[in-house]
């Protein structure tokens, strides 16, 4: 098979990026995983948020501020395309804080960022607890709830929908969806790159590799080595309530379906995506903390995915410099920045280079030479 | 804490059979069951129902399970009844909700005696009040002595449903119309499996004597229906069916029960990753076990239905197969004297498996109810139809993960165990795929309903004395 | 939709569906009284509001969920009757409301 551009992952964001392609008249096939290959996008808690994002790279915020601003504009289009509603929301975001200390410190590294940002307006507020019963009227807080962050950017999205979406409008727009494969083989010649997967080959002058945690030994054929760890996160999800919470929090939101989401725990346990019942435990606690009525909330499904971490946690976007038309796209904030994946970066693969406002996300930030 | 040597998940006929043998070779024992009293489906309120007339009409089979009972009682093992058992971890750890609190238990081995689920067969209107399994129907008379008020219709294929029919005409309930879904020619390829069949022949006569109970009571029988559907707005009101000669028929009905076969339940084993295969012949998963009835996963036993179905009986003898194969894991036995010790058990299991494959053959549901109609109700749940899964199928060729992604079905608190099969076989069939191929949902915890009070509640086990 | 075949006589005591009192019997299930009801069904879906009755009496299908003593979703065939239990129907959505 032959196609303009081969992206390699159908998660949340290769399937952006095709789907951007697919939009500017690329024809696009996407080589898609096993139905229980790891699967960082099926297990996503669906913030779109830049609060606190990029205290280590300022550029990280700014790319996360710029998605959160296109993401409606995005979502419009994808309706428009598949019929399909993101159930996307924008009216703020927060993270709330138990006690007064965790409310400093908070602040503390709220203000460190917009220092660093140097002349970027405040987004973010913290605010106390009796504007928090005033902005949820239908919550009654634990005791410890002391105050929260309020990012004026944030909000949250279905990331289900999404992905779902992002299949169904790459193939109404003539694009083409191969589950079930896996990618052995990458060649190149002066035409361009030839696929290997299976009995199969797929053949096109332009690849992306957005493999999640794949994609290092994949990056590795065309001389892209990123270096890659993956983090476990484990999410509850309780059955359906009438509408509580008017917005969504850091490790708490409720869907539009009803369901209350609580997470994420944070692990380095290698490739291991098994839930555990300690994990489940320590995520209600919290969560009754800050809502004690969650506790008669029926736990309807527990699951764990596993981030795809680069060694700072921010995004990598290259180029090969050995081969050419050879993309890498890179993050574990897939559905923040899914609309600028599929407008900069679908554009940027089409155009044959990364824009110079992108290449602080270069891999090669993490080849410094250890000191001796 | 000191951890148990055997966590027994159920007690049915395997679970309560193989507490006794386990008790039997010096092991200490815990059985947990959410029921809250001994007996499993098959054998539920045995205790309390055997002495009375109720017990009489639901039969001997029935009352065997008093002796059963009895022997589990005195066995000495631990027995926890209510309690919901909702993840196991390796190790073992086995998380149980009970009466509101959540609490750990670890266990050395584990044996899933889970027992079976009736086959999910979805229909056009099956999720309407007024419509219950043949084996819910059953399990009312067991347990609360009941029947239905009215003349009820019946519909489906299958042991349980002629035994269910004679035991409702023995306690004076009335049968409105049996829609035998069975369709035609099973009979002939059952036979060639009755010669060993007829190595089971007291089970077998005792299907011919439900079949002529009911000839005699004069029930309108209404063979080789190939559709039902259930008419009505917020309750059953009227069944529509159509037989394989075309027939169509319309029945005022405010009453339906359904029934087409069962399936082992292999939830508990998929969640903790222990190897299923597909059986064609049976149109379900059974868990792969050794000899002895041990999984894929070490230390983690499969007894009774929920090993393949093939009933109380068998349930029983593989209970105390497994128990011996636990002890001599344990070092509790030689293997030797597992061996020897577990020959009666095999000889008469052996004779009761006779019997499954003319069963099997001679109740094979019709296609049909696995790739329902476009209209149907596949995820009763998220109510989610066979039309949003089809849809799904043409997007590249998507597994059941994906399909429970992208449209909810699965995502309910029955956890799949309604809608699982129907969406593998619907992908299966529109993708030209084997349904082995297509696989089946991920399981995610809980196994059963706990909520996020009883989670927080969670302590670790005080340290090993 | 059923009818008991026996009378419970000792072992009658009373519970209350959605306030009402209904006389039921020691050892049977929630949903076995539900059913004996001339309503007989124990919830909305929060999904469409689907009315849904009691299934598979044997905890795999969910639908028999109500709220029984202030807890809600709970599975009525698995729970059994006390003397003075209340069952509430559950509608649609619950509420988490303070």
């Amino acid at each position: 098979m032959k196609a303009d551009v081969i992206v390699i992952g159908g998660g949340t964001v290769g399937a952006a990026i095709a789907y951007g392609l697919a939009q500017r008249q690329q024809h696009v096939i996407v080589l898609d995983g096993d139905d229980r290959d790891h699967r960082a996008a099926r297990a996503n808690f669906g913030l779109v948020w830049v609060q606190g994002k990029g205290t280590n790279m300022p550029e990280y915020q700014l790319w996360s501020r710029r998605s959160c601003e296109r993401w409606a504009d995005f979502s419009k289009g994808l309706l428009d395309i598949t019929g399909q509603d993101l159930h996307l929301e924008q009216k703020g975001g927060l993270v709330f804080c138990l006690g007064d200390a965790e409310f400093e410190a908070r602040r503390t590294t709220l203000q460190k960022l917009h220092n660093q940002l140097g002349g970027e307006p405040a987004d973010c507020e913290m605010i106390d607890r009796s504007e928090l019963e005033r902005i949820m009227p239908g919550v009654a807080f634990g005791s410890e709830v002391y105050g929260a962050s309020l990012g004026h950017r944030d909000g949250h999205a279905n990331p289900l929908r999404l992905l779902s979406a992002l299949h169904a409008g790459i193939q109404r727009l003539g694009g083409t969806i191969v589950s079930a494969t896996l990618v052995e083989k990458i060649q190149s010649n002066s035409s361009g790159f030839t696929l290997g997967a299976g009995l199969e080959n797929y053949v096109a002058p332009r690849i992306v590799i957005a493999a999640g945690l794949g994609s290092q030994k994949l990056g590795a054929l065309v001389g892209l080595d990123v270096p890659l760890r993956p983090q476990r996160g484990q999410i509850l999800v309780t059955e359906r309530f009438v509408p509580i919470l008017p917005l969504p929090c850091s490790g708490l939101r409720q869907t539009r379906e009803g369901t209350v989401m609580i997470g994420a725990t944070q692990e380095d346990v290698g490739l291991d995506a098994a839930t555990t019942a300690v994990a489940a435990a320590k995520l209600s606690t919290r969560a009754l903390r800050i809502i004690p009525a969650l506790a008669t909330a029926t736990l309807v499904r527990q699951w764990a995915g596993l981030r795809v971490l680069t060694p700072d946690g921010c995004p990598v976007y290259a180029q090969s410099e050995s081969h050419p038309g050879a993309f890498v796209a890179l993050c574990h904030s897939g559905v923040t920045l899914a609309a600028v994946h599929a407008e900069t970066i679908a554009q940027a693969v089409i155009d044959g280079s990364l824009p110079s406002s992108l290449d602080v996300f270069h891999q090669r930030r993490f080849d410094v030479p250890e000191a001796a | 804490m000191k951890p148990v040597d055997l966590l027994i998940v159920g007690s049915g006929p395997a679970g309560m059979a193989a507490a006794v043998t386990a008790r039997r070779t010096g092991l200490d024992v815990l059985v947990v069951d959410e029921q809250p009293a001994p007996g499993g489906q098959i054998w539920r309120d045995i205790e309390t129902v055997a002495g009375t007339e109720r017990g009489t009409l639901l039969g001997a089979a029935y009352l065997d399970g008093r002796r059963a009972a009895e022997a589990f009682r005195a066995s000495g093992a631990a027995y926890e009844p209510g309690a919901q058992l909702w993840q196991i971890e390796p190790g073992f750890r086995g998380f149980v909700t009970k009466a509101g609190e959540a609490r750990i238990i670890e266990a050395r081995t584990i044996l899933l005696a889970t027992g079976a689920q009736e086959r999910p067969a979805p229909f056009p209107g099956w999720t309407l009040p007024g419509i219950l399994t043949v084996g819910a129907g059953q399990i009312l008379l067991k347990n609360a002595g009941q029947v239905p008020a009215k003349p009820v219709w019946l519909a489906g294929s299958g042991p349980l449903m002629l035994l269910y029919m004679t035991q409702l005409l023995k306690a004076g309930g009335e049968i409105a119309g049996y829609l035998d879904t069975t369709p035609p020619g099973r009979l002939s390829s059952a036979l060639r499996y009755l010669p060993g069949a007829l190595r089971a022949v007291g089970d077998l006569f005792k299907g011919i004597a439900w079949s002529l109970t009911l000839r005699a009571s004069g029930v309108r029988r209404i063979r080789h229906v190939t559709d039902i559907e259930a008419v009505g707005t917020e309750h059953l009101e009227a069944i529509r069916f159509r037989t394989a000669s075309g027939t169509e028929e319309t029945v005022q009905a405010d009453a339906l029960l359904v029934h087409e076969g069962v399936i082992p339940s292999v939830h508990v084993a998929l969640a903790l990753g222990s190897a299923v295969t597909w059986r064609d012949d049976q149109d379900c998963y059974v868990p792969i076990l050794d000899a002895w009835g041990e999984s894929s996963q070490p230390n983690v036993f499969i007894a009774g239905d929920g090993a393949g179905i093939a009933g109380a009986k068998a349930a029983a003898l593989r209970g105390e197969i497994a128990a011996l194969g636990i002890a001599t894991k344990l070092g509790q036995i030689t293997p030797e004297a597992a061996a020897e010790a577990s020959k009666p058990a095999r000889a008469k299991l052996e004779r009761e498996l006779a019997l499954r494959p003319f069963l099997d053959a001679l109740f094979r549901p019709r296609e049909a109810i696995f790739i329902p109609d476009d209209e149907t109700v596949v995820c009763r749940c998220e109510e989610i139809t066979a039309r949003e899964i089809r849809a799904m199928a043409r997007l590249g060729r998507p597994g059941p993960n994906q399909v429970k992604a992208f449209t909810r079905a699965g995502m309910g608190p029955c956890q799949g165990r309604q809608c699982g099969y129907t969406v593998t076989r619907i992908l299966a069939a529109a993708e030209g795929r084997s349904v082995e191929e297509v696989g089946f949902y991920r399981i995610r915890p809980p196994l059963k309903p706990v909520t996020l009070g009883e989670l927080a509640s969670l302590r670790e086990p005080e340290a090993t004395s | 939709m059923f009818r008991k075949l026996h009378d419970p006589g000792q072992a009658a005591l009373r519970v209350y569906i959605d306030g009402v009192a209904v006389p039921a019997e020691a050892g049977e299930s929630v949903a076995a009284v539900l059913l004996r009801q001339e309503a007989v069904w124990s919830r909305l879906t929060p999904v469409k509001g689907s009315k849904r009755a009691p299934y598979c009496l044997m905890g795999v299908c969910f639908d028999c969920l109500a709220e029984v003593d202030g807890v809600g979703s709970v599975q009525t065939c698995l729970t059994t009757v006390q003397d003075g239990m209340r069952i509430a129907r559950q509608r649609g959505k619950r509420s988490l409301g303070a």
